[in-house]
């Protein structure tokens, strides 16, 4: 089982995605934003951080990275993506899932844990929890708001296309509390929140991120994704 | 050498926190008939002699792929400025209106 892990200038959370993966059981393999191919890895994770300092728009230009025209292929074909973060900026930017992320209503920096409820669990970043359980993984970032017009959000909610919702207070002025969102097909899914800090005893506020990852390791496993390997 | 000029600002149903900051501040310097600030983003571009139709169309392309983000914005003009050259200071083509 070969997950890739995507680098480009300013990702930061690179290191611990790889990190995650190999404790959850797969094979990592690291991606350069300027690689042409995908070196045969089953799943692709982009990173949170700040691609390109942020510049434009957060993931406007790394959108545009040789490497995403193989993720934006091979997403196509049904291959399990997962942007986290700024990851999820980026497949926003790539018009991989609808909406995009705007600053925080209350233009503070976030730095928390929050609580989200798992509202999907039929896509294979997402199996391994249980429908409208609650899980607990750190936030940390500027321009988390998830925006995207009614008719959109109105498609999301019906298609039960609202994978995450912050539960309790919304910390940033998402619409409708969304954290995270999937495609239409379910193997692309990106959220705000950072999965990848949260798979060890002793580092951050519990080990619910794990289940992102042993998700996609029992996905691959049963054959989702396998078959549009590249 | 040409320029162009790329206006885009954000629609009128996305929040704007960066502008509510800036209205915020304006009535502590007394500005109090200023009631809201929507912030935008302006692109100069620079071509090689006079801007063309087709860099104006270029720019339009680019204005659409890149330098807006037609979920959250809109690119509200793309114009040529008169070539410094010809000392003209008036704005040489109207707005494109390209994705409104």
């Amino acid at each position: 089982m070969r997950i890739g892990v995507v680098t480009f200038p300013g990702s930061l959370d690179d290191r611990d995605a790889i990190r995650a993966v190999r404790l959850c059981g797969a094979e990592a393999v690291s991606l350069w934003h300027a690689d042409d191919t995908l070196h045969d890895v089953d799943a692709v994770i982009l990173p949170g951080g700040f691609s390109y300092g942020d510049y434009l728009r957060c993931g406007a230009i790394a959108r545009f990275a040789p490497v995403m025209d193989r993720v934006i292929d091979a997403a196509t074909g049904g291959m399990p993506v997962l942007g986290i973060c700024n990851g999820f900026q980026i497949l926003c930017e790539s018009h991989l899932l609808p909406g995009a992320l705007i600053r925080n209503d209350h233009r503070l920096f976030n730095c928390i844990d929050v609580r989200l409820v798992v509202e999907n669990t039929a896509t294979p970043w997402t199996r391994d929890f249980g429908r409208w359980q609650e899980i607990t993984i750190a936030l940390k970032n500027g321009e988390g708001g998830y925006v995207a017009d009614q008719r959109t959000l109105d498609m999301l909610e019906a298609e039960g296309r609202v994978v995450f919702r912050y539960a309790g207070s919304n910390p940033n002025g998402s619409y409708n509390a969304i954290a995270g969102v999937s495609n239409e097909r379910g193997n692309v899914v990106g959220l705000m929140p950072h999965p990848e800090h949260c798979v060890e005893e002793g580092f951050g506020p519990s080990t619910d991120g794990r289940g992102f990852f042993t998700s996609v390791i029992a996905a691959l496993a049963a054959g989702t994704g396998l078959e549009v390997r590249q | 050498m040409g320029r162009i000029v790329v206006d885009v600002m954000l629609k009128p149903e996305i929040l704007d926190p960066q502008g509510q900051a800036v209205a915020r501040a304006l009535p502590r310097l007394g500005f109090d008939h200023i009631t809201e600030v929507r912030q935008g983003k302006r692109f100069v571009l620079t071509v090689d002699g006079e801007v063309t139709e087709d860099d104006l169309a270029q720019a339009r392309d680019a204005a659409e792929r890149l330098l807006s983000n037609p979920v959250i914005e809109d690119v509200v003009s793309v114009r040529a400025e008169a070539s410094a050259t010809t000392g003209a200071t008036s704005e040489a083509s109207a707005t494109s209106g390209a994705s409104a």
